[in-house]
């Protein structure tokens, strides 16, 4: 199909173009909340059959670096939606400015999601044969994220949760199987979201973008939303729920 | 008195044998149990109100398409494109045979859900590929379940690896047995005689073979089998019918091509283990082997047989193994004997 | 244009001198095509092959089942056989057949389009299909797949020795073939219709994959995620659904037939779109109640997501949820049964001709109606409790996926020939080839009802002996089911170089399709058609060359537009 300018063969307007793309990407936006939904099926279910080991699962997990990511990722829905707005307004100069602080911003997040996993390798907290959720209440000379004076308080409720539940290590790798799952789907996501933002900018910096054809600019941008949504959803239910105070 | 007596019992010995009554209807097993009544009934209710719709418009096609078959090339057909009353029609009143349906099945389907307060439980436990089951009173069976005839019957099924079913089709129920949780069903045998029963959900190699037999029976005999330790029959037959009752065979081929070795020539022989050494195949080691199959693999084969720990009694395990040694004068395969090669040192 | 056929004195006929299939030469221009039509045949061929190789399973089975103790293959063996006849059939033929084919071929022409609306994402879920298809046939080389085509865990995740890993992931990417397709085309049919080209003048074929569609999107990535998960477990030993380590094979179950539930209506919609082209086609008149199959379609495709549970009335869940299940299953019967009536009657007042595609059409009628109702004993609780997992239910979706399924395959396949290739196929054999394939089929599929309720479970490499008459029976009927098969295979491609020159519109049909030149031209239309007439509406088409008596005429209605 031959393309004449920003025309592709297989359409007869450019709005009908327009209207096309924007359906299409609306619709995979449609199967990725499918997909991520099952997962998060599967979470919530195990959430609730083994709610003390997700409990201590949630409780390992860095509240200040999580909402620093959360605040993150909305600041990169901004500036992406500025980008698309500067795109929509003729603005081409501030198309390739707004990209790069989202990129930035992505990369941010991403440092700080490596702090974390590494956090959790360095812990035992990795699903398999090393995983030992009582690892850093046992040495606690070994973590640092432990504080002394809530070693006993860290102690007493691990103890409380294994009477509970006597299998509580079995079932809180399975909320860490899931943590990594999520969280991991999310970030592959945001990486492919990336890589799509440095085509933008490239493309932008070569001034293709116009308020008659941005198109791509509207549609990475309808992507990357949902991206930022995702993980509205993950922060509550992987670090919110059932925090001890 | 005397005659009575003596008719019952011979109509007792009689049934012992046969198989239940067949259903008076081709195509469907007997009617063993209190449910298969219902069941088969309302399979009737559904299969009659199908066929009449089925033979219904099947008849109509086959009209139209002779009464109206093209009689011209050019030929058109009417304007005719639709009309709301049949259309509400063939919608209201199929929905209603639905729900007719719907319901009876529903009521069939809680009776059985729903176990009656009084039963007789029986546990079961499923594993790769295998049925034991255990009696009120400790009582263990392998692959057999021998129940009172009506009585309010509720197997515990639980499952050691995969998830099994249990399926009487004589009862018509079935029940998964998922690993774990435990499922419970119920039924009351109606008739005295032995149904199949299989594995009804794929787990593996030997699914289809992972069945067995419910003998029903009656009670007074029932209960005589519940008391009874072991049959008064010299050892190595005692031990031929354990080695089939525990399934032994279905591994151990006695032509060597099963995935155990062949049992034939084995006891009293040297037999070659997989970590090289050799050991010689004395009633010991067919104890240990029978209790703890993994001590001792012998080489070229896999650590599969499992353990009847607990299931076995002294005395079986000395039956079982009279039995292996009357197999020494059996020909022993080329290939798949439990005994090393004689004497070149190769492996 | 009529044909020489109808008149007996037009001129004779000739191909056109340029359009898709000699527009471009060379391979590359095959595999880097954009263009549905060319994109559609690429699916052909690969379908066709995996086709094979699914059948070549069943032939296995059947074989091997002649005797009870399984004389031909071991235990391990025969359960890679189903398994693989399984994964293959489902994954690989049946859901991409129809809409893949036809559908890619068919929809821009029938809406007025130039192409999709996506071609080059088109090409990509080829490429997709087939890096599946290449994981999913590793596995069977390497080890096979003994699981079952539903991989229910823990059998699959823990304890099955067979290539799992690879067949999971093989599934898993060809999902997003499904999902991209169903994409494409759920957005032609919304914003590429040509002038004139109203929701409710579309045909019925677009109408049945645009319910496809929105099922293949909806509920492919949830197979998606739980494949990845059952994956992940396998390779990395997690625990969601190994209850040793706490998790529930259930939920597995339960993630698995949220999609393979629906998917069966992926499976089955598209053909019974064929259906109600085939039948006005041949009857030469409107179908009865458009707009009822129309909606019957989408009430399908949306009821069908709530019924997954029908498939673990005995997992020992609660009895409330088997009772809304099941009567949610009744319910989803009913848009099917009010399809069968509309199709029916719309042969009362017809002229009806027993063309080749008519007679798939009155085969699948048939056959969809016993394989249907017999959804109505596995969704009834009280008869499911006794015939769950046994033949019964092996009969009865080979009834709706062969006797229905296939038959609209191929009945489509051979009305679209002509318009594919431009050249018919030969009409007296393929009446044969049916005939063949409908006798074959239901030899062997019939007596597995009668297995079933016996109570022999499915699944059995070994069966008691009792159960053998049946079991005969039902290999000599594959055994001529598999001539039904290899016969189309061999005329159609014959016909596709050899046939008889077909015209522009052979039948003649009334869609959008039939007015241009067979083969089309790449853009499909010379100029964009402005639709100005209902669909299968024989009287108000002089352009068809038919007798169509003149007080009956109605003046056709003018373009509104776009909507």
């Amino acid at each position: 199909m031959h393309r004449t300018g920003a025309l592709y063969g297989q359409f007869e307007t450019l709005e009908q173009q327009k209207e096309t793309a924007s359906l299409g990407m609306w619709i995979f936006l449609v199967t990725e909340v499918m997909f991520f939904g099952g997962i998060m099926l599967a979470y919530t279910i195990n959430r609730h059959t083994s709610f003390h080991a997700f409990a201590m699962g949630s409780n390992t997990l860095s509240l200040p670096l999580g909402g620093f990511n959360t605040v993150v990722l909305l600041a990169s829905s901004f500036t992406m939606a500025m980008a698309v707005w500067s795109s929509q307004t003729g603005k081409k100069r501030l198309i390739p400015i707004f990209l790069t602080l989202t990129i930035l911003l992505g990369f941010v997040f991403f440092g700080v999601k490596y702090v974390e996993y590494a956090q959790k390798f360095h812990n035992h907290l990795i699903p398999g044969k090393n995983f030992d959720i009582r690892y850093c209440v046992n040495n606690p000379s070994k973590c640092e994220d432990i504080q002394p004076d809530d070693l006993a308080k860290e102690r007493a409720e691990i103890a409380e949760a294994f009477e509970a539940d006597p299998d509580l290590n079995a079932h809180a790798q399975l909320y860490y199987s899931a943590y990594f799952g999520m969280t991991g789907l999310h970030a592959l996501h945001m990486v492919i979201g990336a890589g799509l933002l440095f085509w933008l900018l490239r493309n932008s910096m070569r001034g293709m973008y116009t308020p008659e054809w941005n198109t791509p600019v509207d549609l990475v941008g309808l992507y990357w939303h949902f991206v930022d949504i995702v993980w509205i959803y993950l922060f509550p239910l992987l670090y919110l729920i059932d925090r001890h105070k | 008195m005397a005659v009575a007596a003596e008719i019952s019992g011979r109509v007792r010995r009689r049934k012992e044998h046969t198989r239940a009554v067949q259903s008076p209807l081709p195509f469907f097993p007997e009617q063993a149990s209190s449910f298969a009544g219902s069941v088969d009934t309302l399979f009737l209710f559904v299969l009659l109100t199908c066929l009449f719709f089925a033979v219904l418009v099947s008849a109509l096609a086959m009209f139209a398409a002779f009464k109206f078959r093209r009689t011209s090339p050019a030929q058109v057909g009417s304007t005719l494109e639709g009309n709301l009353i049949l259309e509400v029609g063939w919608t209201v009143i199929p929905l209603m045979i639905a729900l007719v349906m719907f319901a009876w099945g529903a009521v069939v389907y809680v009776n059985f859900r729903i176990a009656p307060k009084d039963t007789l439980d029986i546990y079961v436990v499923g594993k790769q590929w295998m049925w034991k089951l255990q009696q009120p009173n400790g009582k263990r069976e392998i692959n057999e379940l021998h129940i009172p005839v009506n009585r309010d019957i509720k197997l515990i099924l639980g499952s050691e690896d995969v998830i099994h079913d249990f399926y009487v089709p004589a009862f018509r129920v079935k029940m998964d047995v998922v690993p774990g949780r435990y499922n419970t069903m119920w039924f009351r045998p109606t008739r005295v005689g032995k149904y199949h029963f299989f594995c009804s959900q794929y787990c593996g190699t030997n699914h289809a073979a992972m069945g067995g037999e419910v003998t029903v029976m009656d009670p007074a005999e029932y209960a005589a089998w519940l008391s009874d330790e072991s049959g008064n029959m010299n050892p190595v037959s005692a031990g031929a019918q354990l080695f089939t009752q525990l399934a032994c065979v279905t591994c151990h081929l006695s032509d060597g091509t099963g995935r155990a070795p062949s049992l034939n020539g084995v006891y009293s022989g040297r037999v070659l283990l997989a970590d090289g050494t050799s050991v010689t195949a004395d009633d010991a080691y067919i104890r240990e082997s029978i209790l703890q199959p993994k001590a001792k693999i012998v080489a070229g084969y896999q650590p599969v047989m499992p353990t009847f720990q607990g299931l076995v009694t002294e005395e079986q395990i000395m039956n079982l193994t009279a039995y292996i040694k009357s197999l020494q004068s059996q020909p022993v395969p080329a290939k798949g004997a439990g005994i090393a090669p004689a004497a070149t040192g190769k492996k | 244009m009529s044909t020489a056929s109808r008149t007996g004195t037009a001129p004779a006929l000739k191909l056109p001198e340029k359009h898709y299939l000699n527009s471009e030469y060379g391979l590359r221009s095959w595999l880097l095509t954009t263009d549905h039509k060319r994109i559609a045949l690429l699916y052909l061929a690969s379908v066709t092959f995996f086709f094979f190789i699914g059948g070549f399973f069943a032939m296995m089975i059947r074989l091997h089942l002649l005797t009870p103790s399984g004389y031909l293959l071991s235990a391990d063996t025969y359960n890679r056989m189903f398994t693989m006849h399984g994964v293959t059939m489902v994954f690989f033929f049946l859901i991409p057949s129809i809409p893949t084919i036809l559908g890619n071929f068919l929809i821009p022409l029938m809406v007025g389009a130039k192409d999709l609306a996506f071609p080059k994402i088109n090409l990509l879920s080829w490429y997709i299909y087939i890096v599946g298809g290449a994981f999913t046939l590793y596995s069977m080389v390497t080890g096979g797949l003994d699981t079952g085509w539903t991989f229910y865990t823990p059998l699959s995740t823990v304890y099955s020795n067979s290539a799992v890993a690879p067949a999971v992931l093989g599934v898993f990417i060809t999902g997003f073939s499904s999902i991209l397709t169903g994409l494409n085309f759920l957005v032609t049919i919304h914003t590429m219709r040509a002038p004139g080209m109203t929701w409710f003048r579309l045909p019925l074929f677009v109408w049945a994959h645009y319910a496809t569609s929105v099922v293949m999107i909806l509920g492919t990535p949830v197979i998606a995620i739980t494949l990845g998960l059952a994956a992940m477990e396998r390779v990395f030993g997690l625990g969601f659904f190994n209850p040793a380590m706490g998790g529930d094979p259930i939920l597995f179950q339960h993630l698995f037939w949220f999609y393979s539930h629906p998917a069966v209506y992926i499976m089955i919609l598209p053909a019974m779109g064929v259906i109600s082209e085939l039948i006005p086609t041949f009857a030469r008149k409107k179908l009865f109640g458009y707009h009822f199959v129309a909606g019957s379609s989408i009430a399908i495709a949306v009821i069908g997501f709530v019924v997954w549970a029908h498939h673990m009335f005995l997992t020992g869940q609660s009895t409330y949820a088997a009772i809304a299940f099941s009567f949610l299953t009744f319910l989803v019967a009913i848009p099917s049964a009010i399809k069968t009536f509309n199709w029916t009657a719309t042969l009362f007042g017809g002229s009806i001709s027993f063309d080749t595609p008519m007679l798939y059409a009155f085969g699948f009628l048939g056959l969809f109606l016993v394989g249907g109702l017999t959804g109505l004993f596995l969704g009834c609780l009280g008869i499911d409790m006794h015939v769950h997992d046994t033949y019964f239910v092996v009969a009865h979706f080979h009834y709706i996926m062969v006797g229905g399924a296939v038959m609209g395959y191929l009945g489509g396949l051979h009305f679209w020939w002509p318009k594919m290739t431009g050249r018919m196929y030969p009409e007296w054999l393929a009446r044969i080839a049916a005939f063949i394939l409908f006798v074959g089929f239901n030899l062997t599929f019939f007596p597995q009802f009668v297995l079933g309720y016996l109570g022999m479970p499915r699944r059995y490499h070994a069966y008691p002996p009792e159960f053998q008459v049946y079991n005969v029976m039902s290999t000599a009927g594959a055994s001529i089911l598999a001539v039904g098969y290899l016969l189309p295979m061999a005329y159609l491609t014959w016909a596709a170089f050899y046939g008889k020159i077909a015209g522009e519109n052979p039948w003649p049909a009334t869609g959008l399709e039939w007015k241009t030149p067979s083969p089309p031209p790449t853009e499909n239309f010379e100029v964009t058609p402005v639709v100005t007439w209902e669909p299968y509406d024989f009287h108000n088409r002089p352009d068809l060359g038919l007798d169509v008596p003149s007080h009956t005429g109605v003046m056709p209605v003018p373009a509104h537009g776009h909507d």
